[in-house]
């Protein structure tokens, strides 16, 4: 690995803070640089990720800060974060039901709680705990199995009676077509801002040297004797010791390109917003039983989330069957939403895996690496994902939390169930 | 939403159907004989194309018949629909 790019020459980055902020109020905000640069790509790079989203930033912040590889790029098709990050529902949680899980996605809570001073951007994480609501006595049966699990995994969660929930969440229908009798509370979960995510990464692993290259889809892999030496892309060939692929509901495309398939089905995952209005919901309320999940946004709106169609598309607009059978059951539960008009819906594409447990692993090509599966919930996972898969890139070996969700487990059969834990 | 030709039935919208992913995949015939891999690869592995892809649906809320349909994954249109044992049709000429 040849030694990390300096910046000799260049203006020292800024540092975000209170002072900068009134620094800059004085010179009329005239002096803010650009929060990451736009450069051509060069030649070749120690290591490429392909996709700018969240995971993929995350993945090469991680490499320029913690690992000794020195030339990073990231070659994003369209627009930074402009695929999944920007079209989920910024829910994070860590109350998984196995063991492997409540690692990966344990890390990534962690790293959650130190991430706006650790890349000195505000992502504007806010843990006011996620409640999962249970509506029959199978549902009660399911929250008390993962509270039990929960506990032997070291991560706080709570049972609830109806009278806690409905003095938390004021304005949900108790006693409605899906009664509330209790609800499983994690009181460190929460939402962040998913914009902030990526371009907290984008920058802060810009000013450690990575480039990152936007409109630069990857067409095709260079591949000499099952080894990777670079991507084809719109702007040319790039050379790279290792590439990393981290292309949410694209993989099995790229999986394609580098000539092998992934267990993966891409589908369309639906999500709302309503208009704006003063803060009335200040906890993050999901119900997998009739897959309806609703949080309120720093700025008011309702984020309203829904299971995904269950039929291969790669549209970003999913079906209106299922936004009506994700109102039908949001207007039972919150019978105020039905004044509320609704901004905008559009559809995210995950890549579900049958297990629903994401695949972060090495190739049948050597030096690729694949991080994908996340299915319906990626973004609470960013910054485990891609701490996890940088170490992972750069020692040549997974990392010990990712081991167990190598793809080779769709060969041994050691599957990492969270579909029968969770089912959605 | 997309309007589905039912090949029993004709045309009705697709939330009578229920869908059931790639058509087409073959169960080994002696599953006793088969390796990890290839089993694996017939219970979890898909092509999942962006483009044109065979699949399955069933007319869960009419006639209950199973058939495959022809559907660009890209834009959710329609090329054909055709009941199992048919020939397969050939792709659409990508306009």
């Amino acid at each position: 690995m040849s030694a990390k790019p300096n910046r000799v020459g260049k203006k020292p980055p800024q540092k975000y803070s209170i002072f900068s902020l009134a620094h800059q109020a004085m010179q009329k905000h005239t002096g803010w640089q650009a929060a990451w640069r736009s450069p051509e790509p060069q030649a070749e790079y120690d290591v490429i990720i392909v996709g700018g989203g969240g995971h993929g930033l995350a993945t090469a912040y991680y490499l320029a800060k913690e690992t000794n590889v020195g030339r990073i790029a990231v070659l994003e098709k369209g627009w930074l974060a402009g695929g999944n990050t920007a079209r989920n529902t910024t829910i994070i949680r860590s109350n998984y039901l196995c063991d492997e899980s409540a690692k990966l996605y344990g890390h990534a809570h962690q790293l959650w709680e130190g991430l706006s001073q650790d890349i000195n951007y505000n992502v504007m994480f806010s843990p006011r705990g996620v409640l999962m609501l249970s509506h029959n006595v199978h549902d009660q049966q399911v929250a008390a199995r993962h509270f039990h699990a929960l506990h032997l995994n070291g991560i706080e969660s709570h049972l609830l009676g109806p009278e806690e929930i409905q003095e938390k969440v004021p304005l949900l229908n108790m006693h409605g077509r899906y009664p509330v009798l209790g609800g499983l509370y994690q009181p460190r979960a929460g939402n962040a801002h998913h914009n902030a995510l990526a371009w907290g990464y984008a920058r802060a692993a810009d000013q450690m040297g990575v480039d990152i290259i936007e409109n630069c889809g990857v067409t095709g892999f260079m591949i000499k004797n099952g080894v990777v030496k670079g991507v084809k892309t719109v702007k040319g060939v790039i050379r790279a010791s290792k590439v990393g692929v981290v292309a949410a509901g694209h993989s099995s495309v790229l999986a394609e390109m580098a000539g092998f398939k992934m267990p993966l089905e891409s589908m369309p995952l639906q999500a709302f917003v309503s208009e704006p209005v003063k803060p009335c919901f200040n906890t993050v309320v999901m119900s997998n039983s009739v897959h309806v999940y609703m949080s309120q946004s720093d700025k008011g709106e309702l984020v309203i989330g829904a299971g995904s169609d269950n039929y291969v598309s790669y549209t970003q607009r999913g079906s209106f069957d299922l936004t009506d059978c994700t109102i039908s059951p949001l207007i039972e539960l919150y019978p105020f939403v039905s004044r509320l008009r609704m901004l905008r819906q559009w559809a995210g594409i995950v890549d579900i895996t049958k297990d629903r447990s994401p695949i972060i692993t090495k190739t049948p090509i050597e030096n690729l690496y694949f991080n994908c599966g996340w299915g319906t919930g990626g973004f609470k996972a960013t910054p485990g994902s891609g701490h996890v898969f940088a170490h992972s890139i750069a020692a040549g070996e997974m990392h010990k939390i990712a081991v167990p969700f190598g793809m080779d487990r769709f060969t041994t059969g050691a599957l990492i169930n969270e579909a029968a834990a969770v089912m959605h | 939403m997309f309007i589905i030709d039912c090949p029993w039935c004709g045309a009705r919208d697709q939330s009578e159907f229920s869908t059931h992913g790639e058509a087409h995949i073959v169960r080994p015939e002696d599953p006793e004989t088969v390796d990890d891999t290839e089993w694996g690869q017939y219970v979890f592995y898909r092509n999942n194309v962006k483009g044109w892809y065979r699949e399955r649906w069933m007319h869960a809320f009419g006639c209950r018949r199973w058939f495959n349909v022809l559907r660009n994954t890209a834009s959710d249109a329609i090329a054909t629909t055709y009941v199992p044992g048919a020939p397969r049709p050939s792709l659409p000429e990508d306009t």
